[in-house]
């Protein structure tokens, strides 16, 4: 099939962009959204051209690298899939397509559709850990934690970290992200010592770095990879008050 | 032979780690302040020791290709990790774990660092629960286990079909703890080109930033690779599209010798290969085999729908073949058994080229809800990518490349042949032997990280205490700095016609077909000729577009490619010389008269270390001897 | 307690608090009204009980500040969000993720805010220092509301202004109930459903109720 694809291009991080059209023939519907920009790509290269910049890696849903915002949803069409998981069954013959990066004043753009999101690592720091060092901990078995709760934690905790939940976002909040992280650690008695700490110092942090605030409007849920819940973000505001309640 | 000190502890087998740990020497809290280590790669392996490093007060320099350290590949092993916790009272046991990694492994891994990566398992399981890591839990609050591959106790935790995510977050955790405390400065985005050597220690890495195309210095007292294994050089393979062998490349050509390189595992559960365009194979976790089962049609060729072939006209072969172990027996049997049934024209599918996974009678059995528990997340993901919903209808899968047991030779320190160069995780060749069990990656990138080498490096970094920082400033930096600005501007100035991904397509095509699953001397001589021409042939026509100094995808994969070249061609020579069949190692020259893997321990039970001794040169062998004095080499059978 | 109120979500409890005060206001407000339909006598006592009632004069300066710390948060978080993202989409699609209300909240209570202050001028100004008309309840003298506005809801864009209001409101609250329960933290994935059904259940009363007082004084009008 043929396609026409809008594609925001930019040098690096100081220039402008703008939007390039490329009219993309021979495309198949067996091939995955990146596989068809691969594809786009050998044609560039082969007639001299630039190659457009995305991020990519695991191509299977769990590392998180690939982070496209295309036709007004990331992640593209439909729900519980990653850039990579998408495939072109999704479009047909003729169909426009516009490709952008993840728009967010802390994600600022490195190249093409490259968006810098070292922003995550930060809000991590500030909190997203359990302190416990090599050697001090007890023998597994020993902390008993209820099955509910462990899975639900593991639901929190399959997160990984693409930032569609910012890119969704109409104020570019990245409270889902740091929800998953918080309510995934405060299910586990593990993690409970420090959870109040941890929600307040993530959540500090999220605002320093000039992600806005939630709306629970609930895009970020329903464009999340993963299908984390608002539910986690219930929990991060319960921490956090907590944490008020305690200073 | 000399040159291969493996430094094994003295003492019995199950005392050899403790002995070491009370011998080696310790480097006081002050001192390790002053100390610098390098860490390259940010996996498993990588973070745990990042972690750990920093906790005892080294200053960790970290470094990764990717944008964050949470996305190294660890990320995507799927089934599980295992220990010898013996939780379900299976009668499991270090011994037995040791055992069986070592018989997995055909007997051609070191019994000291096998046995010491079961002792610490549990030790692992220990910490990466206290992490924080979501291990599946039964409804007494208590953790899971499930078998796995190519043993029969259950011994594997996981968390569903996301093991090594949720692992590798829990060490991402730790690491990050230590970068907020200063104790570690993280360097993204870097791809490492090159080992500094001064005064034959290893001091510092050359790196590229791959934002801004800079090629920097980095020093250090000590490096450690942790950059993870080298199955891309299939071109199509379950890792990620990034995974490299640049960096353990770069430190085998500075005098690292490489170990056992043509020990690749290919996995027998990866979704086949769909299109033409297709960029990497998605692995279906081992973990499937538990409870489905394998089958092709008797018939030749049966076109007919998988349900429609009554359960009579199926080969379940397998179960026929391995009546013991049936659909569990370890991966590379696995693996050739499918190939085996393709290449004899029973393979289905359009191309014939895969074969059934059949849950009907798991859940007929069990029921629908408890399938769905297990492997939910997997069958979601098979029917994202083929349309085909696995409850209703069997899956459909093929071998594919997937990990690589080879790797930089370590001794019992983890230290290549390089003083202070270590190599942790999969970089390195030392427990796998010949072939990987499953659920073994995570546990010993998790023991290595963790456990062993927070404590073995201590025994080399005691004699730098007095060594001071270490300078950028050096002839050796400027060499090596410029080396590698060279080798990038060769690549430019090609300006050929053919992308670097028809090349590397083309060289993953000799390798798969040639030095595959199923190997022969013909085929692997053959293979080094085309490796050889196509390498000429890259040099001299291959397009990189843009510029060295700003983002360069191309540019990446071409620096990749470039060392495939290279390493494929030693793959090969190692393949050649190992006569016999081990493991992932099948020669057809070495085979039974059933068809297994015929091993040939008189003559080569030894680890096949190379040694790169300049461009245009062949490698040398040097080969480190391989003693068994606790277990009695079995044939490996699993029938 | 200052960390607390400088974060995002310290601000938005304020906001959630705030606005659960509103919402039970609005209860007890449109209870009020309501006896507009029983009639000038009920409705000007329920008035009067109202305006003497003590808790109620303690209640009036507090839904005051409820009202400043509403307004007053929203528009700075509001206007805060609005530079987190400088370069917008080409294009974007939120029609399966997200509803209208939600996203705009901030437009819905602005036109709340205009009404507000329409309303406040007609009524409250009024009752409170304008000339109004007393009757006689059995030795009581009591203000004649009802009079007054019955005078106002004969006018029929009046009426449609009123009417507007009152769906405005219903929005409002449509996204703005269960919200602030999430906010702060009084929900999870059973709860979230349970106070969706009853966020919509009482928009709707709002709506509907503060919508049927003035088309009940037009069609009596007319009739």
């Amino acid at each position: 099939m043929e396609i026409k694809l809008k594609i925001w291009r930019q040098k690096n991080a100081t220039s402008e962009g703008t939007f390039i059209d490329y009219i993309l023939t021979g495309v198949s519907e067996e091939m995955s959204f990146l596989e068809m920009l691969d594809f786009l790509n050998t044609t560039l290269i082969e007639r001299g051209d630039e190659p457009v910049a995305f991020e990519h890696d695991c191509r299977e849903g769990i590392c998180g690298s690939c982070s496209l915002y295309i036709n007004g949803r990331p992640h593209g069409p439909g729900n519980l899939v990653t850039t990579c998981e998408l495939r072109m069954t999704r479009f047909k013959d003729g169909d426009n397509i516009v490709v952008e990066p993840w728009r967010a004043k802390s994600f600022p753009v490195i190249k093409d559709l490259i968006a810098d999101r070292s922003a995550f690592d930060k809000i991590m720091e500030a909190g997203g850990f359990i302190s416990v060092n090599t050697g001090s901990a007890p023998e597994a078995n020993s902390i008993p934690i209820m099955k509910e709760a462990s899975d639900e934690a593991f639901d929190a905790a399959t997160c990984i970290g693409c930032g569609a939940c910012v890119a969704a976002c109409k104020n570019s909040s990245a409270m889902l992200f740091v929800a998953a992280k918080v309510s995934h650690l405060a299910l586990l008695s593990q993690g409970r010592a420090e959870s109040a700490r941890r929600a307040r110092a993530m959540v500090t942090k999220m605002d320093e770095l000039g992600f806005g605030s939630c709306t629970n409007t609930g895009a970020c849920e329903a464009e999340c990879p993963k299908g984390i819940s608002l539910a986690h973000i219930a929990r991060l505001n319960r921490e956090f008050l907590k944490a008020g309640i305690k200073s | 032979m000399s040159k291969l000190k493996s430094k094994i502890p003295e003492g019995p087998l199950a005392e050899k780690w403790t002995r070491h740990k009370n011998s080696v020497k310790l480097v006081n809290p002050a001192n390790k302040a002053k100390l610098d280590i390098i860490v390259v790669g940010t996996g498993l392996s990588g973070a745990s020791a990042i972690s750990t490093l920093a906790e005892l007060g080294y200053n960790i320099k970290a470094f990764c290709f990717q944008d964050s350290p949470r996305r190294a590949h660890s990320v995507a092993a799927q089934g599980g990790i295992n220990a010898a916790k013996n939780y379900k009272n299976d009668g499991d046991s270090v011994f037995r774990l040791f055992n069986d990694i070592l018989k997995g492994g055909d007997y051609r891994s070191r019994e000291a660092n096998v046995y010491r990566a079961a002792e610490v398992s549990n030790q692992t399981i220990d910490q990466l629960v206290a992490a924080g890591v979501p291990f599946a839990r039964e409804y007494s609050g208590y953790l899971d286990n499930r078998s796995f591959g190519g043993v029969q106790v259950s011994r594997t935790f996981y968390a569903k079909g996301q093991t090594g995510q949720q692992c590798l977050l829990g060490a991402y955790s730790g690491m990050i703890r230590q970068i907020a405390k200063g104790k570690v400065t993280m360097y993204n985005r870097r791809d490492m080109l090159d080992l500094v050597i001064i005064d034959g220690k290893a001091r510092g890495i050359i790196t590229r930033n791959l934002v801004t195309g800079e090629i920097e210095r980095h020093s250090a007292h000590a490096v450690v690779l942790a950059s993870g294994g080298y199955g891309t050089i299939y071109y199509l393979s379950t890792l990620a599209v990034g995974s490299n062998a640049t960096a353990a490349w770069a430190a085998h050509k500075k005098g690292a010798f490489f170990s056992n390189p043509s020990f690749v595992q290919i996995h027998p559960t990866s979704i086949p290969q769909l299109n033409d365009y297709q960029a990497k194979l998605t692995l279906m976790s081992e973990s499937l085999r538990n409870d489905g089962r394998i089958w092709v049609p008797k018939k030749k060729g049966d076109k007919r729908h998988p349900v429609d072939i009554p359960k009579d006209e199926r080969d379940y072969y397998l179960e026929r073949r391995y009546p013991a172990f049936g659909n569990l027996v370890p991966r590379d049997v696995a693996s050739r058994a499918a190939k085996e049934r393709c290449d004899a024209g029973y393979g289905v599918g359009e191309s014939g080229l895969s074969v059934y996974l059949d849950f009907s009678r798991a859940i007929e059995r069990l029921g629908k809800k408890a399938i769905e528990n297990k492997y939910g997340n997997l069958f979601e993901m098979y029917e994202k990518i083929t349309g085909i919903n696995p409850y209703n209808e069997p899956m459909r899968i093929y071998p594919a490349g997937h990990y690589t047991m080879g790797g930089l030779w370590v001794d019992y320190n983890l230290m290549t042949t390089i003083p202070g160069l270590f190599a942790i995780g999969e970089s390195n060749f030392s427990d796998h032997g010949a072939n990987r069990l499953g659920a073994g990656s995570l546990m010993q990138c998790a023991g290595d990280g963790y456990f062993i080498l927070p404590v073995t490096i201590g025994d080399y970094l005691a004699d730098e205490i007095k060594t001071p920082k270490i300078s950028t400033d050096s002839s050796e930096f400027d060499k090596a700095e410029k080396e590698s600005h060279d080798k990038l501007s060769k690549l430019m100035a090609v300006n050929g016609t053919q992308t670097v991904t028809s090349f590397h397509r083309r060289l993953g095509r000799i390798m798969w077909d040639l030095c595959g699953m199923v190997r022969n001397e013909k085929g692997l001589k053959k293979a080094m000729k085309e490796i050889a021409s196509l390498r000429e042939e890259f040099w001299k026509d291959v397009k990189i577009p843009g510029t060295i100094d700003e983002v360069n995808q191309e540019l990446e994969k071409a620096v990749k490619v470039a060392d495939f070249m290279e390493l494929g061609k030693l793959m090969c020579q190692d393949a050649i010389n190992r006569k016999e069949s081990c493991g992932a190692h099948f020669r057809e020259e070495s085979q039974t008269p059933e068809g297994e893997a015929q091993r040939i321990d008189d003559e080569y039970s030894y680890v096949a270390s190379w040694e790169y001794l300049g461009e245009g040169n062949d490698h040398a062998l040097h080969q480190e001897k391989l003693a068994f004095d606790n277990v009695k080499m079995q044939e490996r059978s699993y029938k | 307690m200052s960390s607390f109120i400088n974060a995002s979500v310290g601000k938005k409890f304020l906001v959630s608090i705030s606005g659960i005060f509103l919402i039970t206001f609005l209860a007890v407000h449109l209870t009020v009204n309501l006896f507009l339909l029983a009639g000038q006598e009920s409705y000007n006592m329920a008035a009067h009980f109202m305006a003497t009632n003590p808790a109620i004069k303690i209640m009036e300066p507090l839904l005051a500040l409820g009202f400043l710390l509403h307004i007053g948060y929203s528009a700075f978080l509001t206007f805060t969000n609005r530079d987190t993202r400088p370069l917008k989409y080409a294009m974007v699609d939120q029609k399966e993720t997200s509803t209208w209300p939600s996203r705009n909240m901030f437009v819905l209570g602005t036109l709340i805010f205009i009404f507000l202050v329409l309303h406040l001028s007609n009524f409250w100004v009024k009752m409170k220092f304008g000339e109004m008309s007393y009757i006689d309840y059995g030795g009581e003298m009591v203000q004649d509301a009802y009079s007054l506005i019955k005078a106002k809801f004969v006018i029929w864009w009046y009426v449609i202004i009123y009417i507007a209001g009152a769906v405005f409101l219903g929005l409002h609250l449509l996204h703005g109930f269960q919200s602030a329960f999430q906010t702060l933290g009084l929900s999870n994935q059973l709860w979230r459903k349970r106070l969706m059904i009853l966020g919509t259940a009482y928009s709707i009363i709002i709506a509907t109720g503060f919508s049927i007082i003035p088309i009940y004084f037009l069609v009596n009008a007319f009739l």
